[in-house]
Formats: C-alpha cells, structure tokens, sequence
C-alpha cells in the first residue's frame, strides 16, 4: 500500500463481506423454504427471504466495487484520494441505508418491482451515495494520472449510477415498464458492470504478472468493447416476450450470442498474462481468485446464459429454474469472484501484512466453487424437465414442482456447501493468525 | 496481440462502437415504446382500476414468488397468463370469482404445500388486482407462454 488514503477501503471490503454472509444465509434459508415450505411460512414469507437475499447480494457487489475504487484509484492515479473523511461518510450512509432497507423488507416497507425494491427514500440514499462516490473519486481521478483501468473503472461507475436512474420510473403500462427496467438490471449486469470486472482484472494482472501496461490495456479495451458491442443490443433477449416488437428476437439472438466472445476474450486474457508474465507473486490465492473469476464467468454468464437465449429455445425454457441456475452461476463467477479477487489481493497491503491464511482461503474457493457449479447443475436439471413437463406436455406447474423436489433437496446441499466455503473465505480474510509477519517493508511490485 | 493495433487505436474503437450501437439501441427503443403503447398493450384499455392493481401488485411483492411474463421468482404459478388459464375468455364472471376467493382462501396451511400469504386485500383491491391481471394476459406477447400452464 503506497498511499494511506487507500485505508478507506477497508471499511467497504468489511461491511461487504459482512452483507454477503447475510445474503448467503437467506439463501440457505429460501433453499430450506423449497423444501420445507411450511417453514417460516407466517413468519417470513417466500418473497420477503427472496427480496433480502437478492438485494444484499447487489449491495454488497456495489460495495465492494466502490472499495475496490478505492483501494486502486490511488496507485492508478498516483495521488491520494480527494477525502478520505467523505469516502468513510459515504460507506456509513450507504450501510445504514442497506440495514434500514433490510428491516423495512422484514415489516413489509417495500416497493414491488424485482430488484428494485428499495422504498422511494432508500432510493434517493442510494443516489446521495453515488454522487458522494462519483465527485470523490472523480476529483482523485482529474488531479493525477490518467490510465486506461482507471478510465474504464470510471466510466463504468459512471453508467451505474445513470443507469440507475431508471429506477425511479414506474409507466402504469406494464410492457413500457418492463422495457425500461431492462435498462437497470441488463446494462447493469451485462453491460457496465463487465467494465468493472474487466478494468479490475487488468489491474489485478498488471500487479501480480508483471505484465507491460501497454499490453494489458490494449486488451482492456478490447475486451470491453467486445462487451458493449454485444452486450448493449443483447437486451434483445430480454425483449422476446413482453409486449416488444417481434424484431428483438432477431437483434436478440445474435447479439446476445455474441455476448459470449467478451467472457472468452477474459478468460484467454487472464491466463494469458500470467502465462507470459512468469512473475512468483506471493499472494497465491488471489491468483487463483482471479483466474477462477474468468473461468468461472465464461461458464456461467457465458455458456449458461447462451444455452437458453436463442429465442426458439427460450419460448420454451424462459422463467424455469432454468433462469434460476444461470442466474446463480453468473452472478458468482463474474461478480462475487471478481470481489474476493481484489479482496484477497488487496486485504494484506492494507493490513500491512505478508499474505495470510492462503491455504485456507483457497480451500474457501475450492468449496464454494464447487458448490455453485453443484447448485447451478441441479438447477439445470430441474429446469430441463420442468421446461418438458409444463411447457411441451401442458402440466400444471404444481404438479410439475413436485416432480422435480430432488433437485430441490440437492440444490439445499449443495448451498450449505456454498455456506461452509463462505465462512472459510470470510474468516481467512478477517482473522488474521498470529504468527503472521507484518510485511518488513511495504512491498509494491514494479509495473 | 498484433501490433497494428494501438492502445489509442483500442480506445477510439471502444467509444466511437459504443455510441454507435447505444444510439441504435435507443432508436429501437424508442420504436418499441410506441409499438407498445399503440399496438402490443390495450392502453384504452389502461382504466385507473388496472393501474391500481398494478400497484397492489407492487405494494405486496407478488413478483418474489411468481413470475410476470416470465419474469420474476420462480416459487410459484406464471401470473401473467392466470386469466385465461382460470377460464377468463369465456366465463369472465367465473373467473374473478375464483381468482378472488382463491386469494381470500390463503394461506391453505396444507403440510407439505408452498404457502401464499394472506394479503388482507378488500374486496375492491381484489377487483383492481384482478382487473390488472386480466389487461396483462392480452398483452401480445409473441404467442408467449406456449401453453396454459404458463
């Protein structure tokens, strides 16, 4: 760590980790709820566990996308953060504003549209934040130097916040919402938080492979045009069945095919650089993180989401568990991957600290790992033949749920699986051993 | 990578491509909404009652276990086709009162059952709601669901 504004950090990689425990609790929770669905059932209903572990699960990736700002804007910028002392400001409003969301989903204080569901007032918290966020580091950004990371990392931010805006507008016509809500959640998800991960790899390579900035931003912008390029007008497929022209089904099945390209190009960049770079960085785990996080991206945002957005496949398979096992695996191997890469990287610079519990951290992603590619098969399966059963044989979705309970039962196991690979992570991140050295000196690798 | 391409060469193809396809993406768009508005939606038929509905709809999370054209939870029963699959089309004063004594009935307490809450809806948010689901089920939707069963 050169500069000790990147301290600050530490308060959004802590309150990040902490959210996503919760989220994966109330995973666990609604798995149980699947098959046990007496459980809880007057006391916290289906929708309200739902509601807390989708939205955590955001909050925490937009907090840890704003620690992870945080942390590299200063060495891409070579110049502190504006203030420190507003950054710390902005993580208390942004955290106050997560819990008081959460206890407001427990009282029934909620607005109905997936995702979305943050009171009007929540809402308004989350833009104060950003805006906090945005002029911070906007002015840390003007005063130093310029990189290609850096100016990805910020456009992308940018566009969060802006795209987020689109929250605010409900249309009484049901189809002109949909549309419009498309606009948050796939230009966040397909679209500008690409840009984060991809802006955030290319920092992690140019630090642990030793690889030439040149080189690695060169592929930066390839790789994130390839994002947009697909990504943007691949919000076709979402646009197949909501009241939308029939022409989205052509826009939708070519480009978002293509979407598949920028999740290779990440995973061919990353072992790439570390290929070519053949540096022995010490955090070995953060390496692992890393490649993990594309690798893992490919399948679940990439093979995963094409396997049903061809339109005469997804007439058939749209709304299954189908979805449902996309969803999971994509979220985990390109965002939560992402997050514990830079997490794990960034945490013993901040700590000033030798890398610690590595071993353990890696079991962490070894078992966690596994248990979402477990979780996201089971789905897989009990989507198959849902899609057969009700879509083609016209059965009633009841009666079709109870022929897939199996992998319902499966899909608990392997989330308490997840569960165990989450406090791994967590305590090999937070609980730093004893006899772990403090680094001698602050050890900055060369670029 | 080659060497042909330049890092500034990347980065004017990044902007230049992504302004292109977001100013198509936007015109697309914008025709959609119309699309929407004039043909694929009944919006003469977007009385206040319907738009009520969709904010009962809203107010009590119903998405977090149903799906809504597919979208949405994936816990509970496709809403957005559930006024056809009650027999809407041809008994429609059948198909309210089911729809309305359906919801007034949860939850079952069956063991073993997924659970509705009771949402302690009036008999007048019941019609909204109602009145909601039926103008989404004559949306055009390309022939979405592919059956009944939604």
């Amino acid at each position: 760590m050169k500069y000790q504004s990147q301290k600050v950090a530490l308060y959004y990689i802590y309150g990040a980790l902490a959210l996503f425990a919760a989220q994966i609790l109330f995973g666990v929770v609604a798995g149980t709820v699947y098959v046990f669905p007496n459980f809880l059932s007057e006391l916290l209903p289906f929708n309200v566990i739902r509601m807390i572990h989708t939205n955590a699960l955001i909050v925490w990736l937009l907090m840890g996308y704003f620690g992870a700002a945080y942390y590299l804007l200063p060495e891409e910028c070579e110049t502190e953060i504006h203030s420190p002392k507003l950054a710390i400001i902005q993580f208390w409003l942004f955290m106050i504003a997560a819990a008081a969301a959460v206890v407001g989903y427990i009282f029934g204080i909620h607005e109905g549209r997936e995702f979305l569901e943050q009171p009007l007032p929540i809402k308004v918290g989350i833009v104060v934040v950003a805006l906090m966020f945005l002029y911070n580091t906007t002015m840390t950004l003007l005063k130093g130097r310029k990189t290609a990371v850096s100016n990805v990392l910020m456009i992308a931010l940018w566009f969060v916040a802006l795209l987020f805006l689109f929250a605010f507008y409900n249309p009484s016509n049901l189809a002109v919402d949909k549309m419009y809500w498309w606009y948050v959640v796939h230009l966040w998800v397909e679209g500008v938080w690409e840009l984060i991960m991809a802006s955030i790899l290319a920092f992690l390579m140019i630090k642990m492979t030793g690889i030439d900035r040149e080189v690695v931003e060169k592929w930066l912008y390839v790789m994130v045009s390839l994002t947009l390029f697909t990504g943007i007008l691949g919000t076709g497929h979402h646009y197949y069945w909501i009241g939308t022209p029939g022409y989205w089904q052509w826009i939708g099945n070519v480009f978002s095919t293509l979407e598949v390209v920028p999740f290779f190009a990440m995973v061919i960049f990353c072992f790439y650089m570390v290929w070519k770079g053949g540096r022995d960085h010490p955090n070995k785990a953060a390496l692992l993180w890393s490649l993990g996080c594309s690798v893992m991206a490919f399948f679940g945002a990439g093979v995963w989401g094409f396997m049903h957005t061809l339109s005469s496949i997804n007439y058939y398979t749209h709304g299954t568990q189908v979805t449902a096992a996309h969803g999971h695996l994509a979220f985990y191997g390109a965002y939560v991957m992402l997050n514990l890469a830079i997490f794990t990287y960034a945490l013993p610079y901040l700590r000033g600290r030798e890398p610690f519990n590595q071993q353990l951290n890696m079991w962490g992603f070894w078992i966690t790992t596994s248990g979402m590619a477990f979780m996201t098969f089971t789905l897989t399966f009990a989507g198959v033949v849902q899609t057969h059963l009700q879509r083609v044989l016209g059965m009633n979705y009841m009666d079709v749920q109870d022929q897939v309970a199996l992998f319902y039962w499966m899909r608990l196991g392997a989330g308490v699986a997840v569960l165990i690979g989450v406090v791994l992570i967590v305590w090999s991140l937070v609980v730093v051993p004893r006899a772990s050295r403090a680094a001698t000196r602050i050890s900055q690798p060369a670029e | 990578m080659s060497e042909r391409l330049t890092k500034s060469a990347a980065r004017n193809i990044f902007y230049g491509g992504t302004i292109f396809f977001l100013v198509i993406f936007l015109g697309l768009t914008l025709h959609s909404h119309n699309y929407i508005v004039n043909e694929s939606s009944n919006s003469d038929q977007l009385t206040e009652s319907v738009v009520a509905g969709k904010h009962i709809w809203e107010r009590n999370s119903c998405i977090n276990c149903h799906t809504l054209l597919g979208e949405g939870a994936y816990y509970a029963p496709e809403l957005g086709n559930v006024w056809v699959r009650y027999g809407g089309k041809d008994d429609p004063e059948g198909a309210r009162d089911m729809l309305k004594s359906w919801m007034q009935a949860q939850p079952s307490g069956i063991e073993g059952r997924r659970q509705m809450p009771q949402f302690n809806l009036s008999d007048q948010e019941l019609e909204q709601l109602v009145d909601f689901l039926k103008w989404t089920s004559e949306i055009d939707t390309q022939n979405w669901p592919p059956n009944e069963a939604g």
